[in-house]
């Protein structure tokens, strides 16, 4: 599923690099706001849902070639966050939803956070 | 990618491969009026129709506006299907559905098995060149793993060890560069054409060092050494060491402070993370002294990733 599909089903409000909505493809979902849980447990083209607004979830998203970044519950991210993210191109959206909502609707979309492969 | 290429895959590609396998059919005797919603519904311009499970014609969008056209009374769909319906079969080569498509210029062939003759896809000039493309994706991208242009470097020198070192600084307490100088090592090494896999374990294990060498230190040197079979990471701090490295070495545990684990950091998994990424591991520290990590990866190992 692409980013851009998303965000207009959602209504989430993209914060950076919304060039690259079209490019990026979610593959799965991942919700943690301990970075270390992320780095160990997340998967590559994982959508991150957290409530963490600091520069280092672009590092982490970086390094974990996920897809893009949720923050929650109307979290805005950190100036020096938006920057990072462009020059790293980073997708980060934001969502007035808390993060139990926002996930069941992910779900409800398809978003799967473990791979299914019993097909 | 050269047109010689693309000919060869067109021939060695079946049919089955870029089929559409989630058909919608019709029944013979459903009702015309059926027809509009079915082909809106699913944005298609033609329908095969079916009787006891078996293909006998194909309703198409000029069939319905012909009907449109002139009667509209309502009837039974085999009564303006197409009957002779041209299909093809699963295990054709695409070759024969592209020379299909230009004799007959119909913009749709139901697939069928060859020994049963049931339906089970549909093909369209739309599947045959998407089918083509991803192909072509997938193929770059396995050449691309293929290729390790650092191979090229340790081919031509003559040496009896050789090994390419690059060296990384990191500041103590300075979380808005923290991660960076993981960043650039992992480019460096995608440059290097490393495996995607190897990259992102050996970067999952340098991120966690760095982190540790900005939450804990006032800095250390992250020093990474690419050798033909092996990429191996040395990260060193002068202190203050780790007390009981049993302990740091069982997840959750952790030493942060609160601020820190506010941030999301300090969760007590970073050497778990980094022992889980790498095929080897060792971890050595003296409280007062430092700590040494050295961690390394093999590069001819099957890939995968962490476990």
């Amino acid at each position: 599923m692409k980013l851009t599909e998303l965000v207009e089903t959602l209504g989430l409000e993209v914060r950076s690099c919304s060039d690259n909505l079209f490019k990026k493809e979610v593959t799965g979902g991942y919700a943690s706001d301990l970075l270390s849980d992320v780095i160990g447990n997340s998967r590559s083209g994982d959508l991150w849902i957290t409530l963490q607004a600091h520069v280092n979830i672009v590092a982490v998203a970086s390094m974990k070639e996920l897809s893009g970044i949720i923050l929650t519950g109307g979290r805005e991210p950190d100036e020096d966050t938006i920057q990072k993210a462009e020059s790293e191109k980073i997708v980060i959206m934001v969502s007035k939803l808390p993060a139990f909502e926002l996930i069941g609707r992910l779900y409800d979309l398809g978003v799967r956070g473990v791979s299914n492969k019993t097909s | 990618m050269n047109v010689g290429k693309t000919q060869e895959m067109v021939y060695e590609m079946k049919v089955s491969a870029v089929m559409t396998r989630d058909v919608i059919t019709i029944g013979s005797k459903e009702r015309m009026s059926r027809l509009r919603s079915l082909l809106q519904g699913n944005r298609i311009s033609g329908v095969p129709v079916l009787e006891k499970g078996q293909l006998v014609g194909l309703i198409s969008i000029e069939d319905f506006i012909k009907w449109l056209a002139n009667d509209q009374e309502d009837c039974a769909i085999e009564e303006r299907m197409t009957r002779e319906v041209t299909t093809i079969y699963e295990d054709d080569p695409l070759v024969l559905a592209i020379r299909k498509f230009e004799s007959t210029s119909l913009g749709r062939f139901p697939v069928i098995t060859r020994d049963q003759k049931t339906l089970v896809g549909i093909l369209t000039k739309g599947d045959v060149i998407e089918g083509l493309l991803k192909k072509l994706e997938i193929d770059y991208q396995e050449q691309e793993a293929r290729h390790f242009p650092a191979r090229y470097l340790f081919d031509n020198i003559e040496a009896d060890d050789t090994s390419l070192q690059l060296r990384y600084n990191v500041k103590g307490q300075d979380f808005t560069q923290a991660g960076d100088s993981s960043t650039r090592l992992k480019r460096t090494l995608r440059r290097l054409g490393l495996r995607s896999d190897l990259v992102r374990r050996i970067a999952i294990a340098s991120y966690e060092a760095e982190m540790n060498l900005v939450i804990y230190t006032e800095g250390g040197r992250i020093r990474a050494e690419v050798e033909p079979a092996r990429v191996f990471v040395e990260i060193e701090d002068s202190g203050p060491g780790i007390a009981d490295l049993e302990k740091a070495l069982e997840p959750g545990y952790s030493t942060a402070p609160e601020w820190v684990r506010e941030m999301g950091f300090g969760a007590g998994m970073g050497l778990v993370n980094m022992k889980k990424s790498a095929d080897e591991f060792i971890i050595e520290s003296e409280p007062g002294r430092g700590t040494t990590l050295n961690v390394s990866f093999r590069i001819n190992e099957e890939p995968h990733e962490v476990n």
